[in-house]
């Protein structure tokens, strides 16, 4: 059984339909990519499966529950954590702070109003450990804001993968990042557990096919084709209307 | 009853004219003017010491009281509304609350703490009887005045050149400038009538709301709840909230005394629950 | 797990750190010890301050209140004269008919109504914009002040609450006519808001609201259950506004309209723009200036000064809160700086182990 699965999933904005019938199967500790070109849906698929926006029709499952009509905090508890295309973060706040604060709400002490942040060991050695996997050690006291943005970017995926997800959606994780620190955020990227499943929407062509196991292509809002990266990268529609495009531009 | 109900159309008429010049200020520049009573209050207090002190006949006293508030209005808004325009609305609502505190004790100081009452012109004294129904000619006029004022602005609206630069500045206040529509002098304009209309609803409604120092601090929430309930993308909208309001106003404390102004309080929390952009407002209205 | 051995080896140190960092931020620094050992002082210091000395305690646990909710929270609210009023007819009422005689409980009383209503009112304040939140706060204020004045038989309506009857604290101490015990019950009952307040702040609850106040957004994404903490803020922020309703109710034995009244939200938000919002003092130090600025002007202008009011409020936001903050902040800086070498000079060791000086 998949781990994530959407049925007939649809979205209407007024007139438009953001998408349409997506059936998408996300199996459990997949590398499973998501691509399309500009415009496709990509976005709108991951607020909807997070809940930021609610669908018009369809279904979510998330471990065989449905959960479309779960609210985003609530999503985030059964499981799902993921990170925006442009950046969201706490930009008052240190990479510690924020960090801890994920952890704090995780293992249910977020809501403690007596006592001291950091007065409990469990979560402060949570902290630094998720601290160090995402090298932000030498940065995790300034404020977010001044972070450069290489390391915002980390500092995005610590957010989500702090969470301790079971399925991590991924929204364009190397856009914008300056080519000197891709490979910092591409290992990391790489190193990420296996029991943790990660649906990654991405452009940049290199980043999907050395990560993913598994390629679906959103073109106008609908699946148009989902397979093995072998068959995807063959297969001659999807060279032109996506691919192709790529090439000959 | 129709008696209630034609003094709740003159009220709600005046509340209109009161409040239309910030449903625009708001819509358009979405900017938050608590100060919008105190140009009411000018309008009032110039009124009063045109007609009352110096002589001139309530006809004319009233236009030159919009006149009057408009040019103040347009001289507030160039020296320093201006400055405020892309503060938050924190800012907005701490700037305008100081001056209403500014403006109520200049009053207070120049003219006075007691009620002034404006000399109308005995012509305009009593009532006509029609069917049964008193009507009083005071109110009739308001009604009269108010009615034509909202038609000569719905046409300003939709069929002067003006009138489409505005509502496009409304809509979408960058694309409108990249139109080349100079939406700073639009602003300074609509401004200026905004709080001249103001001025002449002071005037004309000195009689029935009261005319003192606190004018503007009493009648805020009347003028904020207008806006709220009527949403700010259109004249329509304000209009049947002020006429709303004002029959729910007059009928609440006639047939409800002990409660009759929390009448309007509850219905603007209810239709704030209920629809957060305003009665009439579209949806996708800020 | 891709931690290299030389990290690893660095992870329960690192750790210890960490941990010992976050438990710092949550003491007192030597600047906060001062303030209050003043303002404890100002007992002994100032005996014929105190009516004016008490009114300012009440306005800081009042701005206070409005501080969580906005400088924490990020609620623009008018309506904070909402709670501050529902207590302060309680805590007159009960008073006046012998409900519940001992102070104390009285207003704890008073605290837990404020807070029970605006826990009702929460949820009217979590929708809309910041126009909407500014219309209902101030409505329900306003909405308020209109029943107390239609049941006038109950509250006295404009004449006020007549006839409240004070019993003394603890059977002991009387609400005397020169305001000592007074201002001494109001500081105490300040300082104890304060510290819970301060409690809240450090904590993973007030960490997760600075967080929903930067970006909600994100705070939902992270897991955290937006609406019911603004909810549960709001409430607590009611409660702690009705203490001070109260305590003015207690002390002057007499309550009347103008406790929901515009002016009395105005002052209040000018109050936390003097002294700054965000770092709890704020209210507290906007009191103190603005109290001793309103007795000043008073004395100039006695019937005008809301005059001078009105023009602060409009150079404020001319000149711009922000540049207004940075000084403030910079007078702060310099502040603790001196602080700090202050304490250095009397305590080097503690000094030595890493200052715990806010803000540096």
């Amino acid at each position: 059984m998949p781990i994530l699965e959407t049925i007939g999933l649809e979205k209407r904005f007024g007139g438009i339909l953001a998408a349409q019938n997506v059936n998408l199967a996300v199996e459990k500790g997949a590398r499973h990519a998501l691509i399309g070109p500009n415009g496709a849906g990509k976005t709108t698929v991951i607020n909807l499966l997070t809940g930021v926006l609610k669908p018009t029709a369809g279904r979510i499952m998330l471990e065989g529950r449905d959960i479309t009509d779960a609210a985003p905090h609530q999503r985030v508890r059964l499981g799902m954590a993921r990170t925006f295309q442009i950046n969201q973060l706490f930009l008052d706040l240190t990479p510690l702070e924020s960090i801890g604060l994920v952890v704090s709400e995780r293992l249910g002490t977020g809501a403690d109003w007596w006592r001291v942040v950091g007065s409990k060991s469990v979560v402060t050695d949570e902290i630094v450990e998720v601290v160090e996997r995402f090298r932000l050690t030498d940065v995790m006291h300034e404020r977010a804001a001044t972070l450069p943005y290489g390391k915002q970017r980390l500092l995005e995926i610590a957010l989500a993968f702090a969470c301790r997800p079971r399925v991590l959606l991924l929204d364009e994780p190397a856009a914008g990042v300056p080519e000197a620190e891709r490979h910092e955020l591409l290992a990391t990227i790489e190193a990420l557990p296996a029991e943790v499943t990660v649906l990654l929407i991405e452009h940049d062509m290199d980043l999907v096919f050395s990560f993913a196991d598994r390629i679906s292509v959103l073109v106008n809002g609908t699946l148009f084709v989902d397979g093995a990266p072998e068959d995807v990268a063959r297969d001659p529609r999807v060279k032109a209307v996506y691919l192709g495009e790529e090439l000959d531009a | 009853m129709l008696t209630i109900l034609f003094d709740g159309v003159a009220y709600g008429m005046l509340l209109f004219v009161l409040a239309c010049g910030l449903s625009v200020t708001l819509g358009l520049m979405n900017f938050i003017n608590l100060a919008h009573g105190s140009f009411a209050m000018a309008g009032g207090y110039c009124t009063v010491i045109l007609v009352n002190r110096l002589g001139v006949p309530f006809v004319l006293g009233v236009p030159l009281a919009f006149l009057v508030t408009a040019l103040l209005g347009g001289l507030f808004e160039r020296t320093l509304y201006v400055h405020v325009y892309a503060r938050s609305h924190l800012d907005q609502v701490l700037f305008t609350i100081g001056l209403v505190f500014m403006s109520v004790a200049a009053v207070d100081y120049t003219m006075g703490s007691s009620q002034r009452f404006v000399q109308i012109p005995d012509a305009l004294q009593g009532q006509f009887d029609v069917f049964g129904v008193g009507m009083g000619k005071y109110r009739l006029l308001i009604i009269a005045v108010c009615g034509l004022l909202t038609i000569a602005l719905q046409l300003i609206l939709a069929k002067t050149r003006f009138g489409s630069r505005l509502r496009a500045a409304v809509d979408d206040q960058r694309v409108a400038r990249g139109l080349g529509i100079n939406v700073g002098a639009v602003f300074g304009i609509t401004f200026a009538v905004g709080s001249g209309l103001a001025g002449l609803g002071g005037a004309l409604g000195a009689e029935i709301l009261g005319l003192d120092p606190t004018f503007p601090l009493r009648y805020m929430i009347y003028f904020l709840i207008v806006v709220t309930v009527g949403g700010t993308s259109s004249i329509v909208g304000p209009f049947l909230a002020s006429i709303l309001l004002g029959i729910a106003d007059v009928a609440g404390k006639y047939y409800v005394p002990t409660l009759g102004a929390f009448v309007i309080y509850a219905i603007m929390i209810v239709v704030l629950i209920w629809r957060p952009q305003g009665l009439f407002a579209r949806a996708t209205a800020r | 797990m891709d931690t290299t051995t030389a990290t690893a080896s660095q992870t329960p140190v690192l750790a210890a750190d960490v941990a010992a960092y976050l438990k710092r931020r949550g003491r007192w620094s030597p600047l906060e010890i001062a303030f209050w050992i003043f303002a404890f002082a100002s007992i002994w210091l100032f005996p014929d301050k105190y009516l004016i000395l008490k009114d300012t305690a009440i306005l800081a646990l009042f701005a206070l209140s409005l501080d969580l909710i906005l400088g924490y929270a990020g609620i623009i609210s008018l309506g904070q004269a909402a709670f501050f009023g529902v207590a302060g007819y309680f805590s007159g009422l009960v008073a006046k008919y012998g409900i519940i005689d001992e102070p104390i409980i009285a207003l704890v009383c008073s605290g837990l109504v404020a807070a029970a209503f605006g826990f009702v009112t929460s949820f009217l304040v979590l929708r809309g914009s910041d126009l909407t939140r500014l219309m209902v706060t101030l409505g329900v204020s306003l909405m308020l002040g209109e029943i107390a004045n239609r049941y006038a038989n109950i509250t006295g309506g404009a004449d006020g609450l007549q006839g409240v009857d004070i019993a003394p604290i603890l059977g002991r101490w009387n609400f005397d006519l020169y305001g000592h015990n007074g201002y001494v019950y109001c500081l105490i009952v300040l300082f104890v808001c304060f510290v819970i307040a301060r409690r809240i702040v450090y904590s993973p609850f007030g960490l997760s609201l600075r967080a929903v106040k930067g970006n909600a957004l994100r705070a939902a994404a992270i897991g955290i259950p937006v609406k019911w903490r603004l909810v549960a803020i709001y409430t607590i922020a009611a409660g702690f506004a009705g203490i001070a309703g109260g305590l003015l109710t207690q002390t002057t034995a007499f309550c009347s309209l103008d406790v929901f009244s515009l002016d009395r939200s105005a002052d209040l938000l000018l109050v936390l723009i003097i002294g700054g919002t965000g770092y709890l003092y704020g209210g507290l130090i906007g009191a103190v200036i603005y109290k001793f600025l309103q007795d000043w002007l008073a004395t100039l202008t006695p019937q005008y000064w809301q005059f001078w009011i009105g023009l602060v409020l409009v150079v404020i936001v001319l000149v711009g809160r922000e540049r207004v903050e940075g000084w403030i902040a910079a007078a702060r800086g310099s502040l603790v700086r001196l602080g700090g070498r202050a304490w250095t000079r009397i305590r080097p060791r503690s000094a030595a182990l890493g200052g715990a000086i806010d803000g540096s």
